[in-house]
């Protein structure tokens, strides 16, 4: 297989993953405004941002006091200036797709390039929120449809593996972000535990995440601090969870071992990650602090996926 | 349903309006339809080949990046005999073609012989002096030609243009076909038509028939084949990437490969590894930055030294675009004849060359009723069709003849034949032509039966290209 293709469906993945969570995050940012006063919601509005990692592309445009609903969600969905709106990373996984359509099956790249075409058709207007819920659920349905034609349809090889890896990549990534922008409504030491407004931030965490039924069901609705941690963090059960996430990086690594008769250093990056993910509990996370541990994951997340690259050959 | 009253030859209606035999099932099949039904399927395919991607894009409109070639349902229906007597044809035109191609980087005889005249090579720019005295492996130079055939009459079939450069639309024949199958699935089973979907594998085969000598095909190895690409960007994308597919060849980027030990090797991700036959959809002047336009991203440097030496097979060969010149193409019937020591099986259009003096007053002369064509011109650009332009037009161009004469050629306007389209109206009969693929190795010519059917759609235009707002058909050759 080729670097560049290996490149291509590795970012393709990528982005349809980002373009999901996006969409998962304005849900939630716009369900939290809808129960809260202006006040109360444009400070939820910021954390979407920032979560997205858009804070000084929105703030160059609209200053540090417009985090209107629209303003933000019509910023990450469609905005020109903004070179990771979601029509923009669906059009980069399109072109990615097209790059190495001679990888892909033809339900593959029939079903990017339908999500695409369709998703460019639900953001030629502005959005409304009226209409917010409708473009939030074609985007998920479409990445989920692109998601299934690959489960569905494609051989279990380097190109598929390139692809989980990817997808997994990013959602790690993604996890990690969310549990950290709101890290401060997890520190117990800062927790009114109890109080409604608690049991709302945190509410939106898993939300964001696609997480509050599952945590629900298996912790009978007690919510907590570190029942959060544990299962957004450590819980493999979970798909959007760092554990579950480790998981599926290395058992694609691990495929691409075998096929390729040999590992190169991103399995041993991978592997000393994934053992020290394994050793943590909720209190060693809390002991050295959420978020120094948050960082260091992202960080180390970088350098597996700068490996993978390097050792794959990606670009020349 | 009502044949056209022109003088032109309906391929569906005789003059008396009855359904030519080539039809007549698939007419009665037509008259059966429920004509809504038929109008929303039409609608459909549009849909799915957006769905599919199956675009081209068209330089120079920023609007419309990715554009579809629209597509009409109306098959394009030829019998088993007329079958038989136009890949006779072709396949006689092909092998003179690729002799010609091998003389001229050689001996040169056909100019020694006085038979082409030797000003035909200067001021060609496709002739690559780098070619010459080199013979490709398997002595083969046009892997993949497209023959562009027009028709006239019953029986009068003839050639208007030959494509060995890099003859594009094979992946519109397949895909015609598919669309074709998916909306009337029974229409298949009452007509016996020549399957195409082979195509494919045909190429395939063909191509690794012409192994370099570099080639290493111990332990039963077969000869990596890769397709070239300029990109995503390229009109013919969707082409390039859907015959990779299709043939389960990479398809490549020239940022992918690099020359390493006398070999041109791609990186794939467990390093280097060497290609035997490159399928190249890049033009020879990119190719390679080292020999020819040294600005060129699109190619490997150092490739053609890689070819000389025998390490890799390009197709097709650098310097076939040599045989795609119109001024060229006027000596066909000579260059035939020379070769297979037959006459053509498949006539020239007449043609006038107006760096000649007697041609040049005579074409001055009747410019109102001829075509006149750029010796170097595809696409249906430059050219001047005398009947339909404006005493302005015919003006202007007349200029440009006299200015520089050796750059044209003439031919008469042709009566085309028409097939009819589906239209809100019901059946209406438009021009159309037909591109043939003819594949070669050393084991021999492979015509895929049918082809591409250009089809102009609008009334009485003669212009097919689908750059000027050409469609295309599927095209049917029966089975006995």
């Amino acid at each position: 297989m080729l670097g560049r293709s290996a490149n291509n469906i590795y970012w393709m993945f990528r982005y349809l993953e980002r373009a999901e969570n996006y969409a998962r995050l304005i849900d939630t940012g716009f369900r939290m405004a809808l129960t809260r006063d202006k006040t109360v919601s444009s400070g939820e509005w910021r954390s979407v941002i920032v979560t997205a990692g858009l804070q000084p592309a929105f703030e160059e445009k609209y200053g540090r006091d417009d985090y209107s609903g629209p303003n933000v969600y019509n910023f990450i969905l469609r905005d020109p200036d903004n070179h990771t709106s979601v029509l923009a990373i669906m059009e980069m996984a399109r072109n990615n797709a097209r790059g190495v359509r001679a990888a892909i099956t033809r339900e593959l790249w029939e079903a990017v390039n339908e999500s695409w075409m369709t998703v460019r058709d639900a953001l030629r207007r502005p959005v409304r929120n009226t209409n917010l819920n409708d473009v939030l659920d074609l985007i998920r349905h479409q990445t989920t449809q692109v998601r299934g034609a690959m489960l569905g349809g494609m051989l279990r090889n380097d190109i598929f593996n390139f692809g989980r890896i990817g997808q997994f990549l990013e959602r790690a990534d993604n996890t990690a972000r969310i549990v950290d922008v709101k890290y401060y409504v997890l520190l117990p030491s800062l927790s009114y535990v109890g109080s409604s407004l608690d049991n709302v931030q945190w509410e939106t965490i898993l939300r964001s995440l696609g997480a509050e039924r599952a945590y629900r069901w298996l912790n009978a609705g007690q919510m907590d601090a570190r029942g959060i941690v544990d299962f957004l963090v450590l819980d493999g059960r979970f798909p959007r969870s760092l554990s579950f996430c480790y998981e599926k990086l290395r058992a694609n690594l691990g495929n691409l071992a075998l096929q390729y008769g040999g590992e190169v250093e991103a399995h041993e990056l991978m592997r000393g990650a994934d053992v020290a993910l394994h050793d943590q509990t909720v209190s060693s996370i809390f002991e050295q602090g959420l978020h120094e541990f948050l960082t260091g994951f992202v960080a180390q997340n970088q350098r597996i996926a700068a490996a993978i690259q390097h050792d794959y050959r990606f670009v020349e | 349903m009502s044949g056209d009253a022109s003088a032109n030859f309906d391929e569906m209606y005789d003059a008396n309006g009855n359904v030519r035999p080539a039809y007549e099932d698939y007419c009665e099949w037509y008259d059966e339809q429920d004509r809504t039904i038929l109008r929303r399927k039409h609608e459909e395919a549009e849909s799915f080949f957006r769905r599919t991607g199956i675009t081209f894009n068209v330089y120079g409109q920023d609007d419309a990046e990715e554009r579809l070639i629209p597509f009409d349902p109306v098959p394009r229906i030829i019998t088993a005999s007329e079958w038989r007597r136009l890949s006779r044809g072709i396949e006689q035109r092909v092998r003179a073609l690729n002799a010609f191609l091998h003389d001229l980087y050689h001996r040169q005889e056909i100019i020694r012989s006085g038979r082409v005249p030797e000003w035909l090579l200067h001021g060609n720019e496709a002739f690559l002096p780098h070619m010459s005295g080199f013979t490709p492996p398997g002595n083969v130079y046009t892997h993949i030609t497209g023959i562009d055939l027009v028709r006239t009459g019953k029986d009068d079939f003839m050639v208007l243009e030959d494509n060995a450069r890099t003859p594009s639309g094979v992946s519109y024949m397949l895909e015609n076909r598919e669309t074709m199958m998916a909306m009337f699935p029974e229409l298949f089973t009452r007509v016996s038509v020549a399957p195409v979907s082979n195509y494919p594998r045909r190429l395939a085969r063909s191509l690794a028939a012409c192994p370099p000598p570099a080639f290493d095909g111990s332990n039963g190895r077969k000869p990596v084949v890769a397709v070239l690409t300029p990109g995503i960007y390229n009109s013919a994308y969707y082409e390039h990437a859907f015959l990779a597919d299709q043939m389960g060849a990479e398809l490549v980027e020239g940022t992918d490969l690099r020359v390493i030990d006398g070999r041109v090797q791609m990186r794939t991700t467990l390093g280097f590894t060497p290609i035997d036959v490159i399928y190249r959809r890049v033009d020879d002047e990119y190719l390679d930055p080292l020999t020819f336009n040294p600005d060129s991203v699109l190619g490997v440097p150092g490739i053609m030294d890689v070819y000389r030496a025998g390490g890799i097979t390009i197709a097709n060969a650098p310097g076939t675009g040599v045989a795609d010149d119109k001024a060229l193409y006027s000596f066909m019937p000579e260059i035939v004849e020379f070769y297979t020591g037959e006459k053509p099986l498949l006539p020239n259009v007449e043609t006038w060359r107006c760096m000649e003096p007697d041609s040049l007053a005579y074409v001055l002369d009747n410019i109102e009723d001829l075509v006149i064509k750029e010796v170097h011109g595809s696409g249906g650009y430059g050219m001047l069709i005398g009947p339909t332009s404006s005493k302005r037009e015919i003006a202007k161009f007349t200029a440009k003849l006299r200015a520089n004469p050796h750059n044209y050629i003439a031919q008469p306007t042709l009566s085309l034949s028409t097939c009819p389209i589906f239209t809100k109206k019901g059946l209406a009969p438009r021009h159309v032509d037909l591109r043939p693929f003819a594949l070669m190795s050393p084991n021999g010519i492979d015509i895929t039966p049918g082809g591409l059917t250009r089809v102009a759609l609008k009334r009485g235009s003669l212009v097919v290209n689908s750059s000027q707002g050409g469609g295309t058909k599927d095209s049917w050759v029966l089975e006995e």
